[in-house]
């Protein structure tokens, strides 16, 4: 059976762990590879590291913090921020990263997307999408970290992504992010409607019940989370047996994992 | 002991020598066929489609030196998920394609029975293993790899089948055949489990 995973979100600027609010009110809460020593011995399903500021400040990722921190991460790592075109993915990987997140290059270029699942695999290509709900209702895409609305709507926008080949949506709502009120769960439901790739919801959650709302009610295929791990004493793992109580597959709860003697 | 991991341009490269180098291993990435002949033990890495993936493999001049060193030097081979396709026959993702004709099988899109499944299949999942394997040495029916495909290889010969996965009814997820061995997982991703597997793949 496959799992429902639970990854951890890490968003960097300058060397610093940071979380925000709604994208905004940016607090530094730490360093990055401390954060990561810690999720890799805890063994999570996936993480993701975005370097928040590379697309505003017109740069490509830092490659070699990116090598320091997969030299600690023995578990998948998907890294985003600052990927404006298929050489950055390609040094991206050489630098450690398994999984790419896309986002505000893509608007600008869609076909960004379609070259990068070629060239890498949809595999490889994780197409993020920044929502945030419009006073009719609709969800609206926004770039460069949330600061540019682009007018495209969410769901057509992921159907989209999807038929150009990204292999994953990462649907992340702006109004909720950071808040811990929950995923905007209309919004992950909106979105896994509209593909057959697996969706990863993030934005939000602030409780166990806020994950298990967003694989019932939102179907997403795994769920991200930040502030819940950064502010409040819950893990990944409590997350997961907390998950595992009520019916939904996870992974590594229980403690007798082979191959742990000299690993 | 030299492995070397064959870079074509295709994948997590980073990931992959830094695992075998946490195992213990002294790694060389190589673009240089050549270098096959001087390994103790190959990884054939990948990420990518099957057709850009053997196009590289051919513009690089890889498949002679990698047929010579796995069939005629048996130096022990681990091709890990598209690595582990293109050791099949024949291949359709990207369009139709020779693979390097180590394991006997083609390599076809995995079919969702149901709205439930979703492709590219990624994430956790367990291994049923179905034949004993010093590959699989340590681990367990039902320990969980980190898997992220959409194409599966179907063996030709039940016997090469050594694991299979849960996922759009069953699929191949180890496969081995003499001195070539493949994983459809990442072992390099996949934590502790995954450290084995290459540890064993060290040892053989």
């Amino acid at each position: 059976m496959l799992k429902t995973r639970v990854i951890p979100t890490l968003l960097w600027k300058n060397e610093c762990l940071v979380k925000g609010i709604g994208f905004d009110s940016w607090r530094r809460i730490g360093s990055v590879l401390p954060a990561i020593k810690v999720y890799n011995l805890r063994d999570v399903d996936e993480l993701i590291l975005v370097d928040i500021a590379a697309t505003l400040e017109k740069r490509e990722p830092d490659y070699s913090s990116v090598s320091e921190f997969s030299a600690e991460c023995f578990v998948p790592l998907t890294v985003g921020g600052g990927v404006g075109d298929l050489d950055v993915i390609r040094k991206l990987l050489l630098s450690g990263a398994d999984k790419i997140t896309i986002n505000s290059a893509a608007y600008e270029n869609p076909e960004f997307i379609t070259q990068a699942a070629k060239r890498f695999g949809s595999q490889c290509i994780i197409v993020s999408i920044d929502a945030r709900r419009k006073s009719d209702g609709s969800y609206e895409c926004h770039s460069h970290s949330g600061t540019r609305s682009t007018g495209r709507e969410v769901g057509a926008w992921a159907a989209e992504a999807e038929k150009r080949g990204a292999g994953e949506i990462l649907i992340t709502s702006i109004e909720h992010d950071g808040t811990m009120k929950g995923y905007d769960l209309d919004l992950i439901r909106h979105v896994t409607q509209k593909v057959s790739i697996p969706v990863i919801a993030s934005g939000g959650a602030g409780c166990l019940n806020d994950f298990y709302a967003a694989i019932l009610q939102g179907k997403a295929a795994a769920i991200a989370a930040a502030s819940i791990f950064h502010f409040t004493e819950k893990t990944p793992l409590e997350v997961k047996e907390h998950l595992r109580k009520q019916g939904i597959h996870v992974r590594g709860t229980h403690t007798d994992q082979p191959g742990k003697v000299g690993a | 002991m030299n492995v070397v991991i064959i870079d074509y341009n295709m994948g997590n490269l980073g990931s992959v020598r830094r695992s075998f180098e946490e195992c213990g291993a002294q790694v060389t990435c190589s673009q240089t066929p050549s270098e096959l002949r001087s390994a103790s033990k190959i990884v054939l890495p990948g990420v990518g489609s099957f057709y850009d993936g053997m196009q590289h493999l051919n513009t690089m001049d890889w498949i002679q030196e990698i047929r010579q060193a796995a069939l005629v030097e048996k130096i022990p081979l681990l091709g890990i998920c598209l690595g582990m396709q293109l050791l099949a026959d024949h291949g359709t993702e990207g369009g139709n394609m020779e693979g390097l004709g180590l394991i006997p099988g083609k390599v076809e899109k995995l079919s969702p029975p149901s709205g439930e499944e979703r492709l590219p299949h990624v994430g956790w999942n367990e291994i049923s293993i179905t034949r004993p394997h010093p590959i699989l040495s340590g681990i367990q029916d039902r320990d969980d790899f980190y898997f992220v495909h959409s194409y599966h290889f179907r063996a030709l010969n039940e016997e090469d089948v050594v694991a299979q996965t849960p996922y759009c009814g069953h699929f191949t997820s180890v496969v081995a055949h003499k001195n070539i061995l493949g994983t459809q997982f990442h072992p390099e991703k996949s934590s502790k489990a995954g450290f084995r597997l290459i540890r064993n793949f060290l040892s053989l």
